[in-house]
């Protein structure tokens, strides 16, 4: 029979592991967690804070999962997290399903992004392009029309053009559709779509005739697989001529329209537990050398202080009135917009 | 007779060359299929071998790659598969024992069969939204472990089910007979003649579901299941991450360090499932010696 006891042996011991699971589960029912959901453009950011802060503050544990910035706000929404990364302003539904389910929330500019269009190294022509040519290239009514870089600018070759861009899910796209074609979420639908910002720089890296867009956080990091297209918005007051996504012209303003403020939202109700709040401000404080670290540029000193002055008040609601993505705001209107 | 010869002559060159042909063809899908395993495991070992170390066993996710380690997956993925293990396999078994020794053979149990194998084939991420609506929100489970295991255990039930049938199926009916001949009653023939030969392959059937529940990410994600975590699961309502969700994460980053890690981290993926596949056949050849000795 010592079969039978080397049996009974395993079955003892995994019942006791799921007892001992379930017993301590009794005995910490009040687990110190704090829930993060959200954009995978400001997860970056968020994981890096939550690491230095756990380092700091043992005892307090912090989850942060990647739902994309839509998904984010209808778990938030539903009140099962107490913070939403995003990477855009919040919509109008999704005001509405916080308004229903009664979740008040202060929103929080924590960096500013700038989306990068790229194309393959082998491409010659496409220096620079004019936000009227992108949105000639992007919008709905472009769908199986525009399909040849000759259609775009005389002179340049008569050949296809393949387009990459990030996944209709993402704060990313959202913004880029408002930014370019001037229509939040609108734009033609035959292009290569992916969340994984990755697939998106193989795509562009091996084909030739390829255009795309994403985060610049990902050319830092493939600088020798893609060409940055220059972007010119036609508008002297944002500097002249076609500008590229460097650090500067992000900080500066000058990469309009294609550079924006993301945010982490908070659950005005979480907000009054000792480690949510004591999260944000360690946030909005020992958060800023972080958001440089991870490949974000970080805000000026003084819209940190008044992100962190309007959290201290709970100022809830969002400064850009719930209507979702917002083209041109740069770093100074975002300070004006803060300080009301 | 010479040119009757001389044809059986030609037709049997003919089949000793389709013979010929169809063993090569069938040497060339095992080339195929056993050079595609190489080149995943020699892609994943080269690009992540070097990355391998106790450290990253032992460290939790970082925003520096180098730093960043694999121990909250790892840990959370054996905790989930015992726990699906512990809610599917009794069920499963139970489901089965049910279907092939006392449901009466009629439309009702062809009608539970077709569904069952129907449900066998159904994508994992429907299994997610199922989870998430059902686990996470109507039971208030939350993105937890239990709600996790509750999930994957509906995934691989199905499987079970049907592996647990087969097995059952292939026990004799002589020995049924002779065990009722004897006296025993259905409970006791079920027991100690039919579950103790059907057990090798119950067992087999059900390591081998696990196993492929373990590479889903899908239906976690979709369930909510999250990705930066630097804690153990310390309950059965913790929230707790996957490898195939920590990889998945790191091959979307930026940096090339996190892709190594991801590489490392699929290493230990395929270690854990060849361990478990190990001990599947372990377990067979030995409960098999006892039962034939």
């Amino acid at each position: 029979m010592k079969m039978a006891s080397v049996e009974n042996g395993i079955v003892t011991a995994i019942a006791l592991l799921v007892l001992s699971l379930a017993g301590i589960d009794a005995a910490r029912a009040q687990r110190v967690l704090i829930k993060i959901d959200g954009s995978s453009t400001v997860f970056p950011i968020t994981e890096a804070v939550a690491e230095e802060f756990q380092k700091n503050h043992k005892g307090i544990k912090v989850t942060v999962g990647i739902s994309g910035t839509g998904g984010g706000f209808k778990k938030f929404c539903n009140g099962e997290t107490d913070i939403s990364d995003a990477s855009r302003p919040i919509k109008p539904s999704e005001v509405e399903l916080c308004g229903k389910n009664k979740i008040e929330y202060v929103e929080l500019p924590v960096a500013y992004d700038g989306l990068a269009v790229m194309v393959n190294p082998k491409n010659t022509w496409a220096t620079h392009m004019t936000v009227k040519e992108l949105k000639k290239l992007w919008e709905p009514e472009a769908q199986g029309k525009v399909t040849r870089w000759s259609q775009i600018r005389p002179g340049w070759p008569d050949k296809e053009i393949h387009l990459f861009g990030a996944g209709v899910d993402s704060g990313t796209y959202d913004y880029f559709t408002e930014a370019i074609v001037g229509k939040e979420h609108s734009s033609r639908g035959d292009f290569t779509a992916s969340e994984d910002d990755n697939v998106l720089v193989q795509g562009i890296a091996t084909d030739p005739l390829a255009l795309g867009f994403f985060g610049v956080a990902y050319y830092e990091h493939n600088k020798d697989k893609l060409t940055l297209v220059a972007v010119d918005d036609e508008k002297p007051e944002n500097g002249k001529g076609p500008t590229l996504p460097t650090y500067e012209n992000v900080v500066s303003g000058a990469y309009q329209p294609l550079s924006r403020p993301i945010f982490i939202y908070v659950s005005r109700k979480a907000a009054d537990r000792p480690e949510v709040k004591e999260f944000v401000r360690f946030y909005l404080t020992a958060g800023r050398p972080l958001v440089r670290e991870v490949g974000y540029v970080a805000l000026a000193d003084k819209v940190y202080d008044l992100a962190l002055a309007r959290f201290d008040k709970r100022a809830v609601g969002s400064v850009f009135g719930g209507k979702g993505s917002q083209v041109g705001v740069t770093l100074e209107s975002l300070l004006k917009a803060e300080a009301k | 007779m010479r040119p009757q010869a001389a044809a059986l002559y030609r037709m049997l060159t003919l089949r000793h060359w389709t013979e010929r042909l169809f063993k090569i063809a069938a040497v060339a899908t095992l080339v195929i299929v056993l050079a595609t395993l190489a080149a995943l495991l020699l892609d994943a070992v080269i690009d992540g071998a070097g990355r391998l170390s106790w450290q990253f066993l032992t460290s939790f996710p970082s925003r520096k790659p180098e730093e960043a380690g694999i121990l909250a997956a790892l840990v959370g993925t054996t905790y989930l598969m015992i726990l699906t293990a512990v809610v599917a396999v009794p069920v499963g078994v139970g489901a089965a024992i049910y279907l092939e020794e006392y449901a009466k053979k009629g439309w009702f149990s062809r009608v539970v069969e077709v569904n069952i194998a129907n449900l066998a084939g159904v994508p994992s991420i429907i299994y997610g939204l199922l989870g998430l609506e059902l686990f996470v929100r109507a039971m208030g489970l939350d993105r937890s472990l239990l709600a996790g295991a509750l999930t994957m255990a509906l995934l691989v039930l199905p499987i079970i089910i049907i592996a647990g049938r087969e097995a059952l199926r292939a026990v004799p009916p002589s020995i049924r007979e002779a065990s009722y001949a004897l006296g025993a009653s259905r409970w006791q023939t079920i027991r100690y003649q039919v579950l103790s030969l059907a057990f090798p392959g119950i067992l087999t059937g059900s390591i081998l579901a696990l196993s492929r529940a373990i590479g889903e990410a899908a239906p976690l994600i979709t369930m909510g299941a999250l990705t930066y975590i630097a804690f153990l699961p310390d309950g059965l309502l913790a929230p707790f991450t996957v490898l195939p969700i920590q990889i998945f994460n790191w091959v979307s980053r930026p940096q090339k360090g996190f892709f190594a890690a991801a590489a490392a981290g699929i290493i230990v993926l395929l270690v854990v499932l060849l361990l478990m596949n190990a001990l599947a056949v372990y377990l067979r050849q030995r409960y098999q010696r006892r039962l034939y000795l």
